[in-house]
C-alpha cells in the first residue's frame, strides 16, 4: 500500500509579493509520503510565508500546489494562480498545521480543543471523537489534563495539545510553523520529543525550525531558504557538512555561533 | 399619603419600568451583533450604512428619537395609531438606540481576538458561521461583559426617558405623585428604587463575570 514516491504535496514555481515585496520568487518543493522535510534559513527568508501558501493561508500570486491528486492551484492563461474551491475544501482535510504561538482555543478544554474538530467538521460521533482525542491526549504525555483550560498549561504542554489537535484531524501531512520558537529551551525538548516520535512513525512532516541540530537528527531532507528561494537543499550530512553555496556556509557559520 | 401608598404606587410603575429594561435588552444585545457584522462587512456600501445608522442613532439625544418614532406614522403616513402605538414606538426607540451602542461594544470584542483564532479555525476546516458562533464570539462575550454591564446599567436609569411618551413607568409615576404631593419626596423613592435594581443587576453581571473567568487569555 505505502508507497514511498508517493508525492503528497507539490509546489511549482511559487511566486508571492506583498506589496512591492516579493517574498517568495520561484519555491519549488514536492514532499513524499513518510518523509520529514525541514525548512531552515534566517528569519524573513520566506520559510513561514511558504507554509502560509501552502496551507492555504495564504493565496500565492503564480505557481501551482496540489496535494497528491488534488490540484488546488496552478496558473491560468495570464500566468496568475488560480485557485479550484471545491479542491481547496479536499486539500484542507490533507494536511493539518501546528503554530508557533499554539492557537489553542482558550475558551475550550484540552479535550475540547482536540476533539470538536472531528465531531463537528469531519462528522465523527463525540464519543468516538472523545476516544481519539483521550488516546492521543495521553500520547502526548498529558493524560489527566483533558478537563484543564489552556491557561493552565506550559507552553511546551500547549504546544503538545495544539499537535494532539492537529493530528486527531488524521491529516496525510503536518505542517509546523516554528514550533518551538515560543519556548523556553526545557520545554522545546518535550515538543522535540513529540515530533521525534512521530518521525518515527513516519508521519510526513514539513517544520518549518531554528533547531539546526534537530532538523539535522529528525529530517530526511534540509531546505535552506534565503531570500525567497530555495538555496540549497539535501540530506542533512550533505548541507550542513559540504555546502555547495556560499549563502549556506554564511547562514551556518553564524547559526553555529 | 403614607409612604407605603407611595411606594406601591412607584412599585406598579418599577413593573412597566422592568419591562422597557427587559424588552430592550433581549432587542438590542442580538441586533447589537448584527450591527457589528455589517459595521465590520468587506461589502463597502453596507458597512457605510451601519456607520450612518450607529452615528445617528448615538448622535443624537434618546429622548428625540423616541418622540420621532411615537409621532412618525402620524407625521410621515398620516396614520392615526392607537395608544398602544405609544409602547411600540418606545421598544423600537430603546432597541434601535441600544443595537448601536452594543454594536460598537462587539466591535470592539471581536476586533480585539488575534488572528490566530480564526486561522486555526480554518486549518481545521470550521466553516466562517462556526467559527464565529463557536469559536469567536464566546471569547468576545468575556472580552466585553464589563463594557456590556456598563450599558445594561447605564439602560435601567435610560427607562426613565420613556416620560416623554407619558409610558407610566417609575418616573412618570414619582412626577404625578410629586407634582399631587407637591413634595420631593417621591423622587427620592423612585431613586432609591433605581439604585437598589442596579445593585442587583451588579449582582447578577459580577456573577455572569465569575462564571466567565474560568480561563483567561
Amino acid at each position: 500500500m505505502s508507497n514511498k514516491n508517493e508525492v503528497l504535496v507539490h509546489i511549482a514555481d511559487l511566486h508571492k509579493s506583498f506589496g512591492a515585496t516579493e517574498v517568495l520568487k520561484g519555491i519549488s518543493l514536492d514532499v513524499h509520503k513518510g518523509e520529514v522535510v525541514a525548512i531552515i534559513g534566517s528569519s524573513g527568508g520566506g520559510k513561514s510565508t511558504l507554509l502560509r501558501c501552502a496551507t492555504l493561508l495564504e493565496t500565492m500570486d503564480k505557481g501551482t500546489l496540489a496535494y497528491s491528486d488534488v490540484v488546488v492551484a496552478q496558473d491560468n492563461e495570464k500566468g496568475q494562480a488560480a485557485y479550484d474551491k471545491a479542491a481547496m475544501l479536499k486539500a484542507r482535510t490533507k494536511f493539518s498545521l501546528v503554530f508557533q504561538d499554539f492557537n489553542l482555543f482558550p475558551h475550550w478544554t484540552v479535550l475540547r480543543n482536540v476533539a470538536d474538530a472531528p465531531h463537528n467538521v469531519l462528522g465523527k460521533s463525540k464519543a468516538e471523537a472523545e476516544e481519539t482525542a483521550r488516546a492521543l491526549i495521553k500520547k502526548m504525555g498529558l493524560e489527566g489534563k483533558e478537563g484543564m483550560v489552556p491557561c493552565d498549561l506550559s507552553g511546551g504542554q500547549k504546544q503538545r495539545v495544539a499537535i494532539a489537535r492537529a493530528l486527531a484531524m488524521n491529516p496525510e501531512v503536518l505542517f509546523f510553523d516554528e514550533p518551538t520558537s515560543a519556548l523556553d529551551p526545557e520545554l522545546t525538548r518535550e515538543v522535540l520529543k513529540v515530533i521525534r516520535d512521530l518521525a518515527a512513525e513516519e508521519m510526513t512532516m514539513v517544520i518549518v525550525t531554528h533547531e539546526m541540530r534537530f532538523a539535522a537528527e529528525v529530517a530526511d531532507r534540509i531546505v535552506f531558504m534565503d531570500r525567497g528561494v530555495i538555496v540549497e537543499e539535501g540530506p542533512a550530512e550533505q548541507v550542513y557538512n559540504n555546502p555547495q553555496h556560499q549563502r549556506t556556509r554564511d547562514f551556518l557559520s553564524q547559526a553555529s555561533e | 399619603m403614607e409612604l407605603t401608598a407611595m411606594f406601591t404606587a412607584l412599585l406598579s410603575g418599577f413593573g412597566m419600568t422592568l419591562q422597557i429594561f427587559v424588552i430592550t435588552l433581549v432587542g438590542a444585545l442580538p441586533l447589537g451583533v448584527l450591527v457589528a457584522l455589517a459595521r465590520m462587512c468587506s461589502f463597502k456600501p453596507l458597512a457605510l450604512l451601519a456607520r450612518f445608522y450607529i452615528s445617528i442613532l448615538r448622535g443624537t439625544p434618546l429622548m428625540l428619537q423616541l418622540m420621532a418614532w411615537m409621532f412618525a406614522p402620524y407625521y410621515l403616513f398620516g396614520l392615526s395609531l392607537g395608544s398602544d402605538w405609544k409602547f411600540v414606538a418606545c421598544a423600537i426607540g430603546f432597541i434601535l438606540n441600544y443595537s448601536a451602542y452594543f454594536g460598537e461594544i462587539y466591535r470592539s470584542g471581536i476586533q480585539s481576538i488575534p488572528r490566530g483564532q480564526y486561522e486555526a479555525a480554518e486549518i481545521l476546516g470550521y466553516t466562517k458561521a462556526q467559527c464565529f458562533l463557536k469559536i469567536i464570539l464566546p471569547q468576545v462575550i468575556k472580552r466585553i461583559a464589563p463594557a456590556i454591564g456598563n450599558e445594561i446599567i447605564a439602560l435601567v436609569k435610560d427607562t426613565s426617558l420613556a416620560f416623554v411618551l407619558g409610558i407610566m413607568e417609575m418616573f412618570t409615576q414619582a412626577k404625578a405623585l410629586a407634582a399631587a404631593l407637591a413634595n420631593m419626596t417621591p423622587y427620592f423613592m423612585a431613586a432609591l428604587i433605581y439604585w437598589f435594581f442596579t445593585l442587583f443587576v451588579e449582582f447578577v453581571l459580577n456573577k455572569i463575570e465569575k462564571k466567565l473567568s474560568y480561563y483567561h487569555d
